[in-house]
Parts: C-alpha cells; structure tokens; sequence
C-alpha cells in the first residue's frame, strides 16, 4: 500500500480517537495535579510538624516509585485488597498523584522565594495565616511557579502515553494497534511522535502567553532591577 | 511469612532484575554523557548548521514519550536498519541514552554558557589554542557547574528505565509483574518493588552528592561567588 494512503487514509483517522483518550487523561489529570500540589506544597510548608511529615513522605514515596510502577500498583495491585477501578480512573489517579508531588515542588520552591515579611504584613493588616496565604502568598508564588509547572505539564502530556500499558487505548496504543495491524512501525511511530511533539509545541506556546497574561507589572526580577 | 519466604525463592531473580535496572541506567547515563558533552559544545562554538541539527535533535527526543521512542527504535528503526537481532537489553539502553543525551546536553550547555566569556579571551591570550582552552579551563570549571544539575537525571532515568518493561527488557519491573502473575501475592510483591526503587533512587542521589562535596574546588561554586 501507498504510505501516503496509509498515513491520511488510516493512521490519521485513527489517531483521532487515540487523541481524544489522551486529551481526557490530560484534562482530568492536570487541574487536580494543580490543586494536589498546591496542598501538598502549602501543608509542607504551613502545616504543623504532622502534616508537613505526610506531605514530605508523600513527595518521597511518590518521586521514588517510577511512574509505571505506581500505576500497576493501582490496576492490578488495588483490586486484590477489593479496590477496582477501571483503567482510565487508575490512569487518572496515578498521573495526579505522580504530577502533584512534582507540582509541589516547583510552588514549595515558590512559596519559600517570598519574603516572609508578606506574611507578617497581611497578620498586621488583620488577616488569618490562611486568608494571608492564599490572597497574598499563593498569588505571587503559583506566578512565579509558571515555569516549573509548565515543565511538569509538559511530562504529564508524555507520561499520559503509559496508560496504554494499562490497557488504555489512547494516543501510542492506537499508533501500537495500527502498527501491529499493517506492519508499518517506523512510520507510524513518527506520526505518533509528531502528535505528541505538536501537543508539547502548542502547550509552550500557550504558556508563554499565559505568562504575559498573568504577569504582575513590576513583580518579576528583571523590572525589579530597572527600578 | 509466607511473603518473605517467597521473596527469599525468587531473589536470584529480584536480583537479575536490579542488575538489569542498574545496567541500563549506567549504560544510558554513560551514553548520555559522550554524545551529550559534545552536543553541548556543538551548540555553544560550533557553527550554524551545527547548532540547527542539534537543536532539531535534542526537540525530537525531549518531545516524545519515552515509551514511543521504545516503540518506534525496538519495532521501527533497528529492524529497519538490520539490527532486529539485537537484544531488548541494548535497544532499552541505547534509547535511554539517546534521549538522555538530548537531556544532558542542555544541562551541560547551560553550564558552558555560565562560565564568563573573559576566561576564553585570557586564555587565548595566554597562547592557548581553542581546543586546550575550552578542555582545561571551560570545562572543568563548567563541569562542576552542572553536576547538580546532571545528579538529577539519575533518578529520572532510574524511573524511565521501568518502561522497559514495554518491550520486554528483564529489569525489576518486568521480573517484578512475573513474580506477581506466578504467585498471585499482588500487592506485597509491587510495594516491595516499589520499596527497592525508592532504595535504589535515593541511595544513588547519595552517592552523586558525595561525589559532588569531594570534586568541589574551596571558594568555587554558586555559594562562594
């Protein structure tokens, strides 16, 4: 057959289908890694000695296990102990638990860039530790968080390809199944790769305009230094 | 208990298992270390053709899952090129390192990059060709540079290495989910895997930190300057 042919008229449609399984783990994936990390970064940083001990083992315990692994472990390991779920919520839980405990460390690594004279202005202005923390603190650490976050984002759109090892037929599974179908791999492969490499493109490209949107006039370091 | 007794059974195999890991981590670093040094250097002197390549390359392999790389060099690229014979082993360490490579090579470029430009003028001034230059007053400058930095991709490729598993290399992953589909102890065995990851993981970020406090020069580093 004509690779052409076999490009437009096969593997494109059905990457298609791929996509959209790969853009529903992604969507439901990032914005609870976002929360999940803003937790676990304020709870190691904020909370009492207990709950900073919980948040550090959970980032150790989480950024040692390879993310494969963490996700046999919630598929196949879990049901033995009568937890089931489907693949695509293993899958889920897995990519929110594996982004959130790096997501933590980009906004701990934020929080503590702020002066801790912020906090103890917000207090003499009468507000509670948890009202100067997330009016004051958050909104200039989760800025200057963009960077690393958009990192981890980016890995998330990546990594989301292991669920196909747990059976979830998103973007590399479709590509896998075709290849496997007509004998076509290299080929199949690198259109694969291209998909994945517009997702990761596009996503830059889109976070740099957020990082224009959100800016604060005068915050960053490079006008701080002009004044 | 029976958990131990059966992890006893199968520790040749946990430990093939380990020493397959270890291997393909080491091979990779290493690979990721010859081709990335020079990758760097090809981008910061080299010329602009040079600096384009590089760059497509190091786009290529950043921005695809590592799991697709696998896919495409075990089923695609080697047998394409007559290497189908090859062992899983080699082409999971290959790819690893390749990828690594395009990793590294940022790492060790932005390390170049921070070494002040007035150290090459000097030493081209002191009658130094470019060559010695760049190999015996950039480098080892910029090398410690970007040693914390290159610390990092050891966990990293540790936890890369579990994919793998995808094309059926032998490392603790796959030893790790054959145990568990002969014994059926599901999930002691996985959190025992998991626990030797984490062993492995964090007694190699150990080991790279002391190497770090042994080569640095008093007075020279981001505290001192």
């Amino acid at each position: 057959m004509d690779q052409i042919a076999f490009i437009f008229d096969i593997l494109l449609p059905a990457l298609m289908q791929g996509l959209v399984v790969t853009l529903k783990l992604i969507v439901w994936s990032a914005p609870f890694g976002l929360a999940l990390g803003i937790g676990v970064a304020a709870g190691r940083q904020y909370g009492g000695p207990v709950l900073s001990r919980v948040c550090k083992t959970f980032v150790f315990l989480i950024k040692g296990t390879p993310l494969l692994l963490l996700l046999f472990i919630l598929y196949f390991g879990l049901p033995s102990i009568g937890i089931t779920f489907t693949a695509l919520t293993a899958s889920v839980i897995g990519f929110i638990l594996c982004n959130g405990a790096y997501n933590s460390e980009y906004i701990r690594g934020a929080l503590l860039s702020i002066k801790d004279g912020q906090m103890i202005a917000a207090q003499a202005l009468g507000m509670t530790r948890a009202q100067a923390i997330r009016n004051v603190i958050m909104p200039q650490a989760l800025r200057r968080a963009i960077p690393g976050l958009s990192n981890e984002f980016i890995y998330l759109i990546k990594y989301s390809s292991l669920a196909y090892m747990i059976t979830v037929v998103e973007l590399s599974g479709v590509g896998k199944n075709v290849a496997t179908k007509y004998f076509i791999y290299t080929e199949t492969f690198m259109v694969v790769g291209i998909v994945y490499l517009a997702l990761v493109t596009i996503t830059t490209v889109a976070v740099n305009i957020l990082e224009k949107r959100v800016a604060v006039p005068g915050m960053n370091r490079a006008a701080a230094a002009q004044l | 208990m029976d958990v131990l007794s059966i992890l006893i059974d199968w520790s040749p195999y946990i430990v093939a298992g380990i020493a397959a890991t270890l291997g393909l981590v080491l091979i990779a670093l290493g690979i990721g270390i010859l081709l990335g040094l020079p990758m760097a250097l090809g981008q910061v002197y080299g010329s602009r053709p040079v600096r384009w390549a590089i760059g497509i390359y190091v786009w290529f392999f950043r921005g695809l899952p590592i799991l697709v790389l696998l896919f495409l060099f075990w089923f695609g690229i080697f047998p394409g090129i007559g290497l189908g014979d090859l062992p899983a082993f080699v082409v999971g360490a290959v790819v690893l390192g390749l990828r690594g490579a395009a990793y590294q090579s940022q790492i060790f470029r932005g390390a170049i990059q921070s070494i002040g430009e007035g150290q090459m003028i000097a030493a081209r001034s002191l009658g130094m060709s470019r060559f010695i230059a760049i190999y015996s007053v950039i480098l080892p400058q910029a090398m410690r540079i970007a040693l914390p930095g290159w610390s990092n991709e050891y966990p990293n490729m540790l936890t890369d290495s579990a994919v793998c598993y995808a094309i059926g290399v032998a490392e603790l992953l796959t030893v790790t989910s054959r145990i568990v589909s002969q014994t059926y102890l599901t999930m002691p065995i996985f959190l025992a895997s998991a626990g030797i990851f984490i062993l492995l993981n964090y007694g190699g970020i150990k080991v790279l930190h002391g190497v770090e406090r042994r080569i640095a020069i008093p007075g020279f580093g981001s505290g001192a300057v």
